[in-house]
């Protein structure tokens, strides 16, 4: 028989923390973690005693301050009269917006490239060749800069939009000019939120029959026309609908109603008794756009005043902020016959049109600039353009690998089993592909946003020189105004880098 | 029988016909112009927009190239010279700014009668590197290229030869502290007198001793402040130190990201995400504006030296992610092999793991290079003259006033030369290192 | 063997850096020279020659400065600093003086720690615009797109310019002069808006300059100047006495073409005691009696500094207007020499 003999009843000794392989590493590790808290500390003392010499303290109340600049491209209301705070904020959504259509845009111009660098044809593949050489082998802080010059420089300024001035508008609608692109507006009248809610539904309706051609496919083998039904989905049932509310309501007209004019006299005649118009608007409704019209067809001067809603517009006019406005004549007959504010308000003889469930607001030249629509900055497209241009050089790359990276014989069986070209893409090479592909597109995502920090090249207002600029600059919160934007950066890659990781994790090959 | 078949077959040849031509269309230049630029409709669409893009891009720049002046002393005399002879309105590049300013734009402030200084510092640099890149010359270099720092630095900056060689000293002391430490108390000992000893040394002794020895023998060149620093030199030099500099502290965090130690991994995962989740002009600001709030008070040293500290922070998180990659690549049979060998972990590391997977990852350190060079264009943002900020200052003379495109092509084309070339070699190194592979 | 770089650089570097101490004269004169904080360029008053040589208004203002601590003009390094950077770079230590067309306000002597040293140039915000316009008065700016350079107080006077007059307007922030510049040739954006030097040294650089006006309102007051750190009094007063010797020296007409001739002696006292040939005011200021001399020798008087850099005959083509002498109707105004 074999004795059992009893392990020694060890007792713990100090140098077992050291030469214990169990316990090592604990020791290690409590070592470093005071180390790194030391560190810490250094750092934090070393901070407080700086900012004591200095005599400034750490203080987020900079926030509240007045910010006194003013931003161009705003897409929440903004004045110079608004906060620090709220700068950044307008700084975090533009920087959100550039990196949004960066990250699309270079995904198409990527993907694009990718394929074409791949094409038999060898002009194309070398012209390619050329496009990502170009952009990955110079710093993109040049491209930003060169790209913003040569749009500035290549496109026609507004004053050359003049008679005579050799520029004309594009489709009659669009202006491409050296100061931004003026796109037409969409101005919502009656029925446009039924509109929408059409149009949402019909997408849903696209994703619902995409999903059932492709259970279909999977269980019956039976193939739906995808393509087809889904276009006709996005288009028939919103213009229907339009088309409805255009026949009934489009076509209604409603009084102008004037404060002080003499009954059923014309807009003009009423404009030549006043000193000046005050026009009661509600910015972005269909029959404010139709009265502006009807303003400037008639030449007349004019000033906006802007109202959300149609009551509170009601409201001013019945307050005396405008002497003009235009209401349904449901509504408008009530307030004339009660009258009982100054100015005895009078129908005018002119008309107007309820207008359409949407109708576009074209950019006209105004004194320095084209004036209404959608002004979509040089600024922010020399940004995105750089931006795109730049990483879709990465993304190029990265899908020309990808699709390599898939076996040839993948391909070649593929035609074997009569699969037409663009059927052997997209079902056989690109979901292999793809798995290759996404990892490096994320971290490409990535950088993009990251590199939309470089804004301020072309004086795009990002979080970077709004916060991070002239603010820091404007109030000498530094060390505030750096940590802030550090962590938003932060808090952008990891919220990215999350998103994109689960959906790596969809499509990634399940392995057993 | 003759006759039936004569019925039945119409034409029957009865003389050889001559040998013809191959089609016209299916041999040389036109075979090959059909098969690659017009063999569908859709090849034919691209060839055709591809032709008119090239000819667009073309007619605008060749002639505003071809009429270049080289020789003019200002921009306006540019303007007198190209209205003389291609006449007003023409296009015209002024090259003659490269021309007078090219050594700013290169070397930036730095003394002309030192410029062979710094020639000479990267061509050193460049061979000192050589045994890390290219793997077939002898071994042994590898001493020279570790004494390659202290050269380029006494080169670059100049002053005392002794600060360098006083530096330096420290590594040989770690090493001798490392040696007795072993023989006296075990390798823990050892390791820690290594670690402990040399920063000793850097803290108190190598200073007095630099400034003794200078006092003894002043050999050296003459000192160059940072300030003179500019140009390319100013972009090569900040990347090439900080890619070197990131290469121990990248492994270092690689490693820490790998290791089963729960603080040690999430120190390096935390560190690593947060350098790069923020954009490197954020981390250059800091640089500027706030580091010298975490040192401790009256602490100053220059611009320079805090980006290039910043910049070997910020290329140390993506080194690591490198190294990560070329660590995880490595098949499980080498850990365990190593493992199996009885090998502690920072032997197997140094003596299996890392020299693999550091081979494989050159490719990714060269494109992690290649993307800090290009990177460092953003100091203009922090007042360094690097090309961009260098040509900046030169329009802000009255001579140079207006001049644009001109300075940007230059600093473009050579920009493109180091990043294209840098990046063949890398294509190059994977290609080897698939056939090695293989 | 990679630490070995940092290490080297730092002992060697990190020794020859100053501490952001309280003696700043002891530091440069330790030195050997002065750290001056300039523009990255700005035309006529900071930008390196072709051989590399840092020349301009405010640059002179460094060199007069260095002259007087360490009797060499050539005794500066420049370090380059943007609108963002600049502050940092004074409060850090990094340089010993701004001289950076740094307009004088409130929050910035007060609030950042500053302490400004005096005005060495009187400027305004303007407006450029093309004639072609039509515009003659700021006040017809509605709706009009305007270059702007980020990071100074324009920013700020524009907006509250605006504002007041209830006028609207798009503005365009650019990075550096030189891209506002050809923004605006380009014509993408209607006007041009920095300190009125500025547009004038920016519209002489034009291929043709006649076709634009610059407007009559001047927006604001920019009295720009060099500044020290708040808290050493006595290198502020250095710095501030050096300019005041620059501008008296042009009252008085001393020239660095008389200068050694008068620094013989005169029967002018006030001269003989800027000169240092009577009294110790140098030694008061802990400078060489002949401190004053070398500061005027370095470049001249302000106003031959004036001339030479900025002023008609240069391509800039200021004249003097406000930067005047107060005898002729101008701002400039030494205190007394006594």
């Amino acid at each position: 028989m074999t004795t059992l003999t009893q392990p020694p009843q060890e007792s713990f000794r100090l140098s077992q923390l050291l030469y214990d392989t169990r316990y090592r590493s604990l020791t290690i590790q409590v070592v470093a973690f005071i180390l790194l808290m030391a560190f810490f500390w250094w750092l934090i003392a070393n901070t407080v005693a700086n900012l004591e010499a200095l005599g400034k303290d750490f203080d987020f109340g900079f926030l509240g301050q007045r910010a006194g600049y003013d931003i161009n491209q705003t897409l929440i209301p903004y004045t110079s009269g608004a906060t620090h705070a709220r700068a950044a904020l307008v700084g975090i959504l533009n920087t959100l917006l550039v990196a949004f259509m960066g990250c699309i845009l270079a995904t198409v111009i990527g993907v694009i490239a990718g394929v074409l660098r791949l094409s038999k044809n060898w002009l194309v593949a070398r012209l390619m060749t050329i496009y990502v050489e170009g952009f990955r082998n110079v710093p993109l802080l040049l491209w930003i800069i060169a790209i913003f010059a040569l749009m500035t420089e290549s496109t026609p300024q507004p004053r050359d939009f003049r008679e005579g001035g050799g520029a004309s508008l594009l489709f009659d609608w669009v202006a491409i000019t050296n100061r931004g692109v003026y796109v037409p507006a969409p101005n919502w009248g009656d029925g446009a939120g039924v509109m929408i809610a059409v149009f949402v539904a019909s997408l849903v309706g696209i994703w619902a029959w995409r999903r059932f051609a492709r259970q279909r496919l999977e269980s019956r083998g039976q193939l739906l026309p995808v393509m087809r039904v889904s276009l006709a989905l996005f288009f028939i049932p919103t213009l229907i609908v339009y088309f409805a509310f255009a026949a009934i309501t489009g076509g209604r007209e409603q009084a102008i109603v004037a404060a002080g004019a003499t009954e059923q006299s014309s807009l003009a005649d009423f404009a030549q008794s006043q000193s000046g118009l005050n026009v009661c608007l509600i910015p972005g409704s269909a029959a404010s756009l139709n009265l502006e019209r009807r303003l400037m067809a008639d030449d007349l001067n004019y000033n906006a005043v802007p109202f959300t809603d149609e009551q509170g517009a009601l409201a001013g006019f019945q307050s005396g902020d405008c002497n003009v406005v235009s209401l349904p004549s449901a509504d408008a007959g009530p307030y004339i016959a009660n009258g009982g504010f100054e100015g005895q308000p009078a129908v005018l003889s002119d008309t107007i049109l309820r207008g359409n469930p949407v109708e576009f607001e074209r950019p006209v030249l105004g004194g320095f600039n084209f004036e209404g629509g959608i002004h979509l900055r040089n600024s922010l497209i020399a940004l995105w353009l750089a931006l795109s241009l730049y990483t879709g050089a990465f993304i190029a790359e990265i899908v020309r690998s990808g699709i390599l990276s898939v076996n040839k014989g993948q391909s070649e069986a593929a035609f074997a089993l009569g699969l037409r070209p663009n059927r052997v893409m997209n079902l056989v090479i690109l979901p292999q592909a793809l798995r290759v592909i996404v990892p490096p597109l994320i971290s490409q995502y990535l950088n993009l946003t990251k590199n939309s920090s470089l804004a301020i090249a072309v004086g795009y207002m990002d979080v970077r020189s709004t916060l991070g600029g002239i603010s820091i600059n404007q109030t000498g919160r530094e060390l505030e105004g750096m940590l802030l934007m550090a962590l938003f950066y932060l808090l952008l890659s990891l919220l990215i880098s999350g998103l994109l990781n689960i959906y790596n994790a969809s499509i990634k090959l399940k392995e057993r | 029988m003759s006759d039936t078949h004569a019925q039945t077959v119409r034409f029957v040849r009865d003389s050889m016909i001559e040998p013809q031509e191959p089609p016209i269309s299916e041999t040389g230049v036109i075979r090959w112009v059909r098969e690659n630029l017009f063999s569908g409709w859709l090849n034919i669409l691209l060839t055709v927009v591809s032709l008119a893009v090239i000819y667009f891009a073309l007619s605008h720049l060749l002639p505003w190239f071809l009429q270049m002046v080289w020789n003019a002393g200002s921009l306006s005399e540019c303007r007198e010279i190209r209205n003389e002879r291609y006449g007003p309105d023409a296009a015209s590049a002024c090259f003659a700014v490269i021309r007078e300013r090219w050594h700013q734009l290169l070397f930036g402030f730095y003394p002309v009668e030192a410029y062979w200084r710094a020639v000479l510092g990267f061509v050193v640099f460049l061979a000192g590197m050589s045994p890390v890149l290219f793997t077939s010359l002898p071994r042994k270099l590898l001493w020279a290229s570790a004494a390659t720092p202290f050269v380029c630095y006494a080169l670059f900056w100049g002053g005392s030869i002794w600060g360098p060689v006083a530096t330096a000293l420290g590594f040989a002391i770690g090493a001798g502290a490392y040696s007795l430490g072993f023989r006296a108390g075990g390798k823990l000992a050892a390791s820690i007198a290594a670690i402990v000893v040399p920063i000793l040394y850097w803290l108190f002794l190598a200073g007095p001793l630099a400034r003794a020895l200078t006092g003894i023998a002043p050999i050296g060149l003459p000192f160059i402040p940072s300030d003179d620093f500019g140009g390319f030199m100013l972009s090569t030099i900040i990347g090439l130190s900080a890619i070197l500099l990131s290469l121990p502290l990248g492994i270092l965090l690689a490693l820490g990201r790998q290791s089963h130690l729960f603080i040690i991994n999430k120190v390096s995962i935390g560190f690593i995400e947060i350098i790069r989740g923020v954009p490197l002009i954020v981390w250059l600001f800091t640089a500027s504006l706030l580091l010298n709030y975490f040192l401790p008070p009256g602490t100053n040293f220059d611009l320079m030296l805090r980006v290039i500290i910043m910049a070997t922070l910020f290329s140390s998180a993506y080194i690591a992610e490198v190294v990560r990659g070329g660590l995880a690549a490595l098949p499980s049979g080498q850990y365990e092999g190593a493992d199996s060998l009885g090998l502690d972990y920072w032997q197997s590391m140094r003596l299996i793991i890392l020299p693999q997977a550091l081979k494989i990852s050159i490719p990714g350190i060269v494109n992690t290079f290649i993307g800090l060079f290009k990177d460092t264009t953003l100091v203009v943002f922090i007042g360094l003259l690097d090309p961009i900020g260098l040509s900046n200052s030169i329009r802000a003379t009255t001579e140079w006033n207006g001049i644009y495109w001109e300075l940007f092509v230059f600093i473009g084309v050579l920009f493109f030369i180091c990043c294209f070339s840098m990046s063949r070699y890398s294509i190059y190194l994977e290609r080897k290192l698939q056939r090695e592979n293989r | 063997m990679t630490k070995s770089l940092f290490l080297g650089a730092l002992t060697a570097v990190g020794l020859t850096a100053g501490a952001a101490g309280a003696a700043t004269l002891d530091d440069v004169q330790a030195r050997g020279h002065l750290n001056c904080g300039v523009n990255t360029g700005l035309v006529g008053f900071a930008a390196p020659d072709s051989n590399g040589t840092w020349e301009g208004f405010d640059v002179g203002v460094c060199r007069a400065v260095a002259a007087a601590v360490l009797g060499d003009p050539m005794a500066v390094e420049f370090v380059t600093t943007t609108g963002q950077t600049r502050f940092t770079a004074l409060a850090s230590g990094e340089v010993d003086m701004l001289a950076r067309n740094t307009t004088w306000t409130f929050t910035r002597d007060n609030d950042l720690k500053f302490e400004f040293t005096g005005v060495n140039y009187y400027d305004g915000q303007g407006f450029m615009i093309p004639k072609e316009l039509g515009v003659t008065s700021a006040k017809d700016l509605d709706g009009a797109t305007v270059c702007i350079q980020t990071g100074t107080t324009t920013e700020l006077n524009l907006a509250d310019f605006f504002r007041v007059n209830n006028i609207s307007y798009e503005p365009v922030p650019i990075e550096t002069n030189a891209e506002a510049q050809q923004q605006y040739l380009a014509g993408a954006c209607d006007v041009y808006t920095t300190d009125a030097s500025g547009l004038a040294a920016t519209r002489a650089t034009f291929e043709n300059p006649q076709e634009h006006v610059i407007l009559p309102e001047i927006i604001s007051k920019e009295p720009l100047g060099p500044l020290v750190r708040h808290g050493d009094n006595e290198w502020g007063d250095i710095v501030r006495w050096t300019l005041n010797a620059l501008v008296a020296a042009e009252e008085y007409g001393i020239t660095s073409a008389n200068i050694d001739e008068l620094a013989q002696g005169t029967n002018n006292p006030e001269i003989n005691r800027i000169l240092g040939t009577e009294g110790n005011l140098g030694e008061m200021i802990g400078l060489e009696s002949d401190w004053a001399v070398n500061a005027i020798k370095a470049g001249g008087n302000y106003g031959e500094l004036f001339e030479r850099y900025i002023g008609e005959s240069t391509p800039v083509g200021l004249s003097r207007g406000l930067n005047a002498q107060w005898t002729n109707g101008g701002l400039l105004y030494a205190p007394p020499f006594r």
